[in-house]
């Protein structure tokens, strides 16, 4: 699991990548899935929102991940707002848990996530049940686990560019 | 003077207090929009930044459904076009029954002094994908407002009705599908006459015929047909046929389940109807009738 070695000191986040991978969360959503495709899918956007919450709180916080709900809610043709409160819930728990979080290993982190994604869940289904739609049933929630896999990848992709290079002439 | 921290752990306000702040606003957005529906501009501009991204998201999909097109065997397409030819000849020997029928029903209906039926056109869409929603069953299409798509559309495919436009974007249209729970179609069956209301279940492949009463005359394999009486699908399109009938006499009404005619969940192409309704008039409002003039109360409402 140890891909990037924990004391490596990583270089400065450029802002237009942290859009960028907003923007291909945002793509990877928006793709036609259907089927098993469907309820398999983890929801990218409330995935990255964590990561960068966790990883840049000074940077990413509740008006990125409240916009970024907000354009879900119109992308999916959902309520509006049930994806903006729900990521602004998540961006604080990421915000709360931000430096516990940072201190366990990849594969261990998966155990903070899956649950902050299921809450994320629980959120949107609470609010479509109050305003009257029905269960859809459990495959709902196999998202957030699939998401919860996909975090450790995740992290080792969203940090390559961090990475300081390595000096040619450095022994 | 007052104390003020350093500029550099200045970070506005706490968490928590953000946190409340933005959970207020979702929650008064949620409200408005369940509601109220007061927030179909916030949509409009919001589609405008998420439509180019919808488009590049569904490219590669469609990339690859032109380049599977491209590699068809000759043999399937030869057979599609025989296929297709019988149909063809099928349905234009109806076809020149119908020119006459309708000359005769327009003759009749003239006669009898009823409205003439509704004529309508109709333009072709693309279904763009299943809208992602896992709560409700919607498809998205490729024609909005710029294309004179406008909420309340029946939308129709080769078999049956599909759905009704709901929300239109410029450039793209949300149609709400006949399972959808909470959508209600009035149809009417074939056989008999009977008038009905036909409601989506949530789930593909299922309808149900509401407040049936038990000694209605229905039964499997009948077929159901709009009955244009709501002002929003125009008559007698196909939409259901009749699977399975429960009566129990506990319950007041019969539980009637249908199948959808038209392919409701697995259609790429499907047409939107332009329905110039032959709707009456609403009737003017009524007056308000004035408060009775008694001595003394005027004023006191």
């Amino acid at each position: 699991m140890d891909v990037v070695a924990r004391h490596e000191i990583l270089l400065p986040v450029k802002p237009a990548f942290i859009v960028a991978t907003f923007i291909a969360a945002a793509l990877l959503n928006m793709m036609p899935w259907s089927g098993w495709a469907g309820w398999l899918r983890p929801d990218f956007v409330a995935l990255v929102v964590l990561y960068w919450v966790i990883e840049q709180p000074l940077r990413v916080g509740f008006t990125a991940a409240f916009t970024l709900g907000l354009l879900m809610d119109v992308a999916e043709g959902a309520l509006l707002g049930q994806h903006a409160l729900s990521y602004t819930i998540l961006a604080y728990a990421g915000i709360a848990l931000n430096r516990r979080v940072r201190r366990f290993s990849l594969g261990s982190q998966i155990a903070h996530v899956i649950p902050l994604l299921l809450v994320n869940d629980l959120i949107v289904l609470g609010v479509r049940m109050l305003a009257g739609a029905d269960f859809p049933g459990y495959p709902y929630f196999l998202g957030s686990f699939v998401g919860g896999a996909l975090w450790p990848l995740l992290s080792v992709l969203l940090k390559l560019p961090q990475r300081p290079r390595r000096d040619p002439d450095h022994v | 003077m007052e104390h003020q921290p350093p500029p550099f752990f200045r970070t506005g306000p706490s968490p928590l207090a953000r946190l409340f702040m933005f959970t207020i606003v979702s929650l008064a957005l949620l409200g408005a929009d369940a509601r109220l529906k007061y927030l179909d501009t916030v949509r409009q501009v919001a589609s405008v930044i998420t439509y180019p991204l919808q488009r590049i998201a569904n490219a590669p999909f469609n990339i690859f459904d032109r380049a599977s097109e491209f590699f068809v065997t000759q043999g399937s397409l030869k057979e599609e076009n025989a296929r297709l030819g019988q149909t063809n000849l099928a349905q234009s020997a109806q076809l020149q029954q119908l020119t006459s029928l309708q000359a005769e029903n327009d003759h009749l209906r003239k006669l009898l002094g009823t409205r003439d039926r509704l004529s309508s056109r109709t333009s072709f869409a693309e279904v763009l994908y299943a809208a992602r929603d896992p709560f409700s069953r919607k498809i998205v299409i490729d024609k909005g407002s710029q294309h004179e798509i406008e909420p309340g559309q029946p939308v129709i495919d080769g078999a049956g009705v599909v759905g009704q436009v709901t929300r239109v974007y410029p450039w793209l249209a949300e149609v709400t599908l006949i399972t959808d729970k909470g959508h209600l179609v009035p149809v009417l069956n074939t056989r008999n006459g009977l008038r009905g209301v036909l409601g989506g279940t949530g789930s593909d492949g299922a309808l149900e015929l509401k407040f049936v009463p038990l000694n209605a005359d229905f039964a499997n394999g009948d077929q159901l047909v709009t009955s244009g009486i709501d002002g929003v699908y125009p008559a007698g399109l196909p939409v259901a046929e009749i699977v399975n009938v429960e009566r129990n006499a506990a319950f007041l009404f019969a539980r009637i389940l249908c199948k959808p005619l038209a392919g409701v969940s697995n259609h790429k192409q499907v047409l939107v109807v332009h329905a110039e309704q032959n709707v009456p008039e609403r009737p003017p409002e009524e007056a308000k009738k004035a408060p009775p003039a008694k001595k003394g109360r005027r004023g006191a409402g």
